[in-house]
């Protein structure tokens, strides 16, 4: 008996390993396939779940609305990450781009620095918007990666701006006393070089103070923000984490309105549990939420009245959801821009994607026909700048909604730029890369 | 039939000790090595190769280094990803900070790094046993999470706290694709198991299963149990600290210390409790089991062409994955080596059983 069960599950696994071991060839019939890596399930679930819903709607949206991409049909499948498993990253990067993948938004920083080595030699670009590795700004060394409109380090920087507005002038902001709340990972760190720059130039101290993830327990965090009474907490969240920072800065008693979150600390899933606890609370945010956009009103019309919506037709147009819809505009617009130099209505490959993305023109007039008029500022990337905007504005929650409280505000160049080139040269460096040459850049 | 030892007569003491006494099993081995390094690299498409076949492969080897410390000297420790990530990390500095360094010489240092704190870490076992060992070795693992989370120096000053390695070479041939990457863990994979083969059916192998046994019987035999518990604790971490750096250098390529949480440690003691405790065949059973099944599992829905639901997917998967551990450790508590076992003594008789 014992022998015949084993014999059975040794079969089933064989054909199961076969199967894996022999993938079959993708048939290419005008088919542009977006490898769509998410996490519905574990603890960053409740903040990956609407990006993840907000990239399909908006590929069912361009099918149904636009027949496709001149005529290309987009096709997607989806790879549950869980986040934080950097292997399971890679496996799913492995297993998607043999279906044809020509772009990857990792949805992780962890799992972008993993797939920086690999998307090189595979010649697949990496979207990374508003995350991933400050430095790949700079397109002269990071020819594959793609951190648009914004990066952990442009958004310290304007975080830090704001809270010198609002103490009358950065200058004001000497002696004053700036706490870090980290999610102890990649992301949580990468804002800190910034950080420490802007403490020296305004000489303000800066407390770090780091949350292991995935961030359910933060009692010691916050003891240590009632020790150190910082002036103000920089919140780098991201899941779990940021609603059970808000709780604590409630039983802990610090304001909220001195709290400033990172823009994936300043979503619904985040404040929505804490309620009236988390009213004041301040975040960043590089889009609008809300339905009224023309874009997410085409969805509602095209998908989610056609009862093919992928989530909850009330959670269309919330922050993260508009985020991941952005985000596959901005793939979209990428496989776009590379047809009308490649041929209209064809399919692209991952090099030419990548030119696309470094093309990328998204000028006020661009974003009116894509409905995302409001929604973002004008997107425009070249080969040695692949960010294309480092404008984001500052949203405080009233314990019903998001409201903007602060004007656009634009990372400081004088800051960021020679951070960035010097960055990059390390990364060469280290990697023995060379810079590119400006006869690579037409290519 | 065709698995019989019939007439195969041994004439000699050396002939009765080899490994693979039965003539069938030593052809059935030398031809899957010889499979192994030269038709799978023709077969097996990349994708298989960089996320299938090589994390097995380091997974094995770290199973087999811990089934050292688990299987055959009975001490339980729950701090194997910490001694994979002094590997990973100690052969990291060992690259950055030392020009010239040559690739297999700074895993093995990693390798030694590990062992150095595997054998700190194993004093207490001296002293405890059992699960207090367990909590003890857990100590280890928190330490080293906390240190290379913590101290700049160990990441090389890395502002995001991730490291990575590029450029891998042995000796001018680029350690680069898929195949080559597959080739080099293999070695590794097959070097290492045939030492830990000898090792264990050696003198010393037998202090350690003493030992594991009844560690007061063995002491009265003139067993020192310092030696064996320690040497266990070495040469375990200096397996498990290689297949570290390797799981750091040649799968990930570029790394967090959350490639090495605890998650990994339970993920490793599963296989070795699943494969088969104090098995050399059952590391290599128990991650497979551990690593491609999960993955099986997620695929199945696309193979058939069920659509399904992503985050429906991984639950099921989670759920069956579980089911699967709970059915194979009632079927077979000795793990799927057992399993291995009985099929073969089933098929030396086979097909007139008594």
């Amino acid at each position: 008996m014992k022998f015949k069960t084993f014999a059975m599950t040794a079969a089933l696994l064989a054909a199961g390993l076969s199967a894996t071991l022999s993938t079959p060839a993708f048939a290419q019939a005008k088919e542009q396939f977006f490898p769509l890596l998410v996490y519905r399930t574990g603890p960053y679930a409740p903040n990956g779940t609407p990006w993840a819903n907000g990239k399909q709607d908006y590929i069912k949206m361009i099918n149904a609305r636009d027949g496709g991409i001149n005529g290309v049909k987009v096709t997607f499948e989806e790879c549950e990450t869980t986040y934080a498993a950097t292997d399971k990253g890679v496996e799913c990067y492995e297993r998607l781009k043999g279906k044809g993948a020509s772009l990857f938004d990792p949805q992780a920083t962890g799992i972008t620095f993993a797939l920086t080595d690999r998307v090189a030699a595979d010649k697949i670009p990496l979207i990374t918007l508003g995350y991933g590795l400050a430095a790949s700004q700079d397109g002269g060394v990071f020819k594959w990666n793609f951190p648009l409109m914004g990066s952990y380090w442009t958004a310290a920087d304007i975080l830090i701006q704001h809270i010198g507005k609002k103490e009358g002038g950065l200058d004001k902001l000497k002696g004053k006393k700036i706490a870090l709340v980290y999610h102890d990972s990649p992301f949580g760190k990468e804002p800190m070089p910034l950080l420490e720059e802007r403490s020296k130039t305004h000489g303000f101290e800066l407390v770090k103070i780091p949350v292991t993830a995935p961030g359910l327990e933060q009692k010691s965090a916050w003891l240590q923000v009632r020790q150190q009474r910082p002036d103000y907490v920089l919140l780098w969240g991201w899941g779990v984490m940021n609603s059970t920072a808000l709780k604590e800065a409630q039983a802990t008693g610090y304001p909220r309105e001195k709290m400033y979150g990172v823009w994936w600390a300043g979503a619904e899933p985040d404040v929505k549990d804490v309620g009236d606890g988390a009213k004041g609370y301040n975040a960043l945010a590089l889009n609008t939420s809300g339905q009224s956009p023309k874009v997410i009103q085409d969805i509602l019309k095209f998908v989610h009245d056609k009862g093919q919506g992928t989530g909850p037709r009330d959670e269309v147009g919330s922050v993260l959801y508009t985020r991941g819809l952005i985000i596959q505009a901005m793939g979209i617009e990428a496989v776009r821009r590379a047809q009308e130099r490649f041929g209209k209505g064809k399919v692209m490959t991952g090099e030419q994607v990548r030119w696309g993305l470094e093309n990328l023109a998204l000028d006020d007039k661009k974003l009116a026909t894509l409905g995302l008029t409001g929604v973002i500022r004008p997107v425009s990337t070249s080969c040695q700048d692949h960010m294309g905007s480092t404008w984001a504005r500052v949203h405080t929650w009233d314990g019903a909604k998001w409201n903007f409280s602060s004007d656009w505000y634009q990372a400081d160049e004088q800051i960021l730029k020679p951070m960035v080139k010097a960055a990059a040269d390390k990364y060469a460096a280290e990697k023995k890369l060379t810079r590119r040459t400006p006869a690579d850049c037409q290519s | 039939m065709i698995y019989r030892e019939n007439g195969q007569f041994k004439t000699s003491y050396r002939a009765d000790q080899q490994i693979f006494p039965i003539l069938q099993d030593r052809v059935v081995i030398l031809a899957l090595v010889v499979f192994a390094f030269v038709a799978a690299p023709l077969l097996i498409s990349e994708y298989a190769f960089r996320a299938i076949v090589t994390p097995f492969l380091i997974l094995s080897l770290a199973a087999l280094g811990l089934n050292v410390l688990v299987g055959y000297c009975g001490q339980i420790s729950l701090g194997t990803g910490a001694f994979m990530a002094i590997g990973a990390y100690g052969a990291y500095n060992a690259m950055v900070r030392v020009p010239g360094m040559p690739l297999v010489a700074a895993i093995l240092l990693g390798g030694g790094c590990a062992t150095v704190v595997g054998v700190l870490f194993g004093i207490p076992s001296l002293r405890i046993k059992g699960l207090y060992l367990a909590v003890a070795t857990l100590a280890a693992q928190f330490v080293t999470d906390w240190a290379f989370l913590r101290i700049k120096w160990f990441t090389n000053d890395s502002s995001s706290g991730s490291v990575s390695v590029a450029g891998l070479n042995v000796m001018g041939f680029a350690i680069d694709t898929p195949v080559q990457k597959y080739l080099f863990c293999l070695s590794f994979v097959c070097v290492f198991a045939l030492a830990t083969k000898n090792l264990v059916r050696g003198n010393i192998g037998r202090e350690w299963m003493a030992i594991r046994d009844m560690d007061v019987a063995a002491a009265v035999i003139g067993i020192r149990p310092v030696y064996a518990k320690l040497t266990a604790f070495a040469v375990s971490s200096f397996i498990v600290g290689v297949a570290g750096a390797l799981w750091a250098f040649v799968h990930l390529g570029s790394w967090e210390p959350a490639a090495f949480n605890l998650n990994r440690s339970f993920d490793l003691l599963f296989m070795v409790i699943i494969g088969g405790l104090g098995s050399i065949v059952g590391s290599f059973f128990g991650a497979a089991f551990i690593v491609v099944l999960p993955i099986v599992l997620d695929s199945l829905p696309y193979w058939f062409g069920i659509p399904i639901d992503t985050a429906l997917a991984a639950h099921l998967t989670s759920m069956i994955f579980g089911g699967l551990i709970v059915f194979f450790l009632i079927v077979e508590p000795h793990g799927i080596a057992r399993l291995w076992a009985t099929a073969r003594e089933k098929l030396r008789l086979w097909p007139f059983p008594h």
